[in-house]
């Protein structure tokens, strides 16, 4: 980039199914409050601010409008962003641009999502195509696991594997004080779980969740001089796909589809020549066990067809060679608007060396974290702890 | 041909149901609680900014501060401004003809919209008083004030 971006703060609410103590604006707060905090900023010092949740996903419209108070954004410049899973990503990656610009120096960017208030499935629904979908759709869990069968089917794993990767998601978690799922389970809980849509149980799926996140990003100047620890970002991409198109669960295609395009094009910025050794962690959007195997799949940290074989060596886990999600990931806290932001920060958080009990016991330098959802969106953004890394 | 098109084109039905719920939160549980069982109307002060809000809540708008006070504010107030709305929608609460005003409360800095009855029309002006009529059957929602009507 030009103009070098640094994130200078951030934090996050505890999340929770259940948040009755605080309205929206409240629970919203809580996330700024901890950004500024995190930063020693305060809010005169925002040159822009930008909020992401999913439009009605919590029976709510135009929360840039009314949240105002609790968003701090009154008098200031910002917008408003909703694009799915992506919604926390595309936020982050709003708010770089608009550093990089030059226009805005000091720019907060906000993901928030309170799911118990909405009816997140019906309005999931009006996702789907009005022509071809709409009729049919019932939520997200029926796309998961139409991955899932054709996962098992292309290459052979079995539903032990998907399994394998519930466990380390809600173990992790159980590290992660923020975390929503924080379950003490082993595989036999998840293969007893109830089944939703096979092979999808209750367990391979992420939970609704309420929370937020928040986090301060920064040009050079600013980040060298109020920040003793600022994570870079070093590149971004972000890769569309026509949500008519059904070739992406041909786990055996050759055709590029979205998440190989974002993570081919973001390696060629970056100069990545073997990505499970040029990143130290991966924070990856997981909204079910099977699209983590997946992303081990098209991020290149493995062969195609060789995903549920890491899961299985355990090469992924917080000690393992390639720690992906040492957070929990999407499966232990889903609040739509801030998944995809905590990924970025809890990406963050282990590079600065701050992610507490879940921290990966080794250098961490370089992390990459991924988001998708909407219509198939991928959103990419590669982090690093110095700009010569 | 404009014919035959008009009755080869499709339309499919898109109707959604969706419920939702709105957790009131801090401030918001206080407002609806003192209103609902005591006919009160609270407001939010800030020391800061030396203004009062209404609605209340939590974070002043102005200087971010966090408010945790509440004062008694009205119930008698003021019209700030108003309109006669003359047309009917279905998404309208009433039919009309029906008033809608901005009251500004006693010792309240901030105005909120509120419907205005018992008046008649012509007479309607701003800086017109006014005080509330509470609902008998209070459920812990802004309609606990039925409306508001001159003094
Ligand atoms: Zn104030």
């Amino acid at each position: 980039m030009k103009r070098n971006v640094a994130i200078i703060g951030g934090g996050q609410t505890f999340h929770a199914a259940r948040r009755h103590d605080v309205d929206q604006a409240e629970m919203v707060n809580e996330a700024v409050r901890a950004a500024l905090n995190d930063a020693r900023m305060t809010m005169d010092e925002i040159d822009l601010v930008i909020l992401g949740n999913m439009e009605f996903f919590e029976g709510t419209h135009m929360t840039d409008c009314w949240l105002v108070h609790g968003t701090g954004a009154y008098g200031k410049q910002g917008l408003k962003i909703t694009t799915g899973g992506t919604v926390g990503a595309t936020a982050v990656v709003t708010a770089a641009h608009h550093v990089a610009s030059g226009l805005f120096p000091r720019v907060l960017c906000i993901g928030f999502e309170k799911q118990e208030e909405g009816d997140t499935g019906a309005i999931l629904s009006g996702v789907a195509h009005p022509l071809w979908g709409r009729s049919l759709a019932g939520a997200a869990v029926g796309y998961f696991a139409m991955m899932g069968s054709s996962y098992m089917a292309a290459w052979g794993a079995t539903e032990e594997h998907s399994a394998m990767v519930a466990v380390k998601a809600r173990q992790n978690a159980r590290k992660n004080k923020y975390a929503h799922l924080k379950l003490d389970i082993g595989i036999e809980d998840v293969l007893n779980s109830r089944m939703l849509s096979w092979p999808i149980r209750m367990l391979d799926m992420c939970p609704a969740s309420n929370g937020a996140c928040a986090m301060i990003l920064a040009d050079e100047k600013t980040a060298k001089a109020r920040c003793k620890k600022p994570v870079w970002i070093r590149a971004m991409d972000t890769a569309h796909n026509e949500q008519f198109e059904l070739d992406w669960r041909d786990v055996k295609t050759t055709r590029p589809i979205f998440s190989r395009t974002c993570a081919k094009r973001i390696y060629r910025k970056l100069g990545v020549q073997k990505p499970s050794e040029y990143f130290d962690v991966f924070e990856v959007y997981e909204p079910a066990t099977w699209s983590e195997l997946v992303w081990y799949e098209d991020l290149g940290l493995c062969a195609p067809g060789e995903g549920f074989r890491l899961i299985e060596k355990g090469v992924t886990e917080i000690g393992g060679a390639i720690p992906v999600n040492p957070s929990g990931g999407v499966l232990s806290t889903n609040c739509i608007g801030a998944s995809a932001m905590l990924r970025v920060w809890e990406a963050a958080l282990q590079i600065r060396g701050d992610a507490g009990e879940h921290q990966v016991p080794k250098d961490v330098r370089r992390a990459l974290t991924t988001a998708y959802g909407g219509t198939n969106w991928t959103v990419m953004t590669a982090l690093s702890r110095t700009l010569d890394d | 041909m404009e014919e035959k098109h008009t009755t080869d084109t499709f339309e499919v039905d898109q109707r959604l149901t969706a419920h939702g719920t709105y957790w009131a939160g801090k401030m918001g549980t206080r407002f609806y609680t003192a209103l609902r069982d005591q006919q009160k109307i609270l407001g939010t002060p800030c020391t800061t900014c030396n203004k009062v809000f209404w609605p209340p809540r939590s974070i002043c708008t102005f200087c971010f501060s966090e408010l945790k006070d509440v004062v008694e504010i009205g119930p008698r107030g003021t019209v700030e401004t108003f309109t006669l709305v003359t047309y009917t929608e279905p998404i309208h609460p009433r039919t009309a003809p029906f008033l809608y005003a901005v009251i500004k409360l006693d010792g309240a800095d901030t105005g909120m919209a509120h419907f205005l009855d018992e008046v008649e029309i012509d007479k309607v002006h701003i800086g017109m008083r006014v005080q509330p009529v509470f609902a008998k059957d209070r459920k812990g929602n802004i309609l606990d004030i039925q409306y508001f009507k001159p003094i």
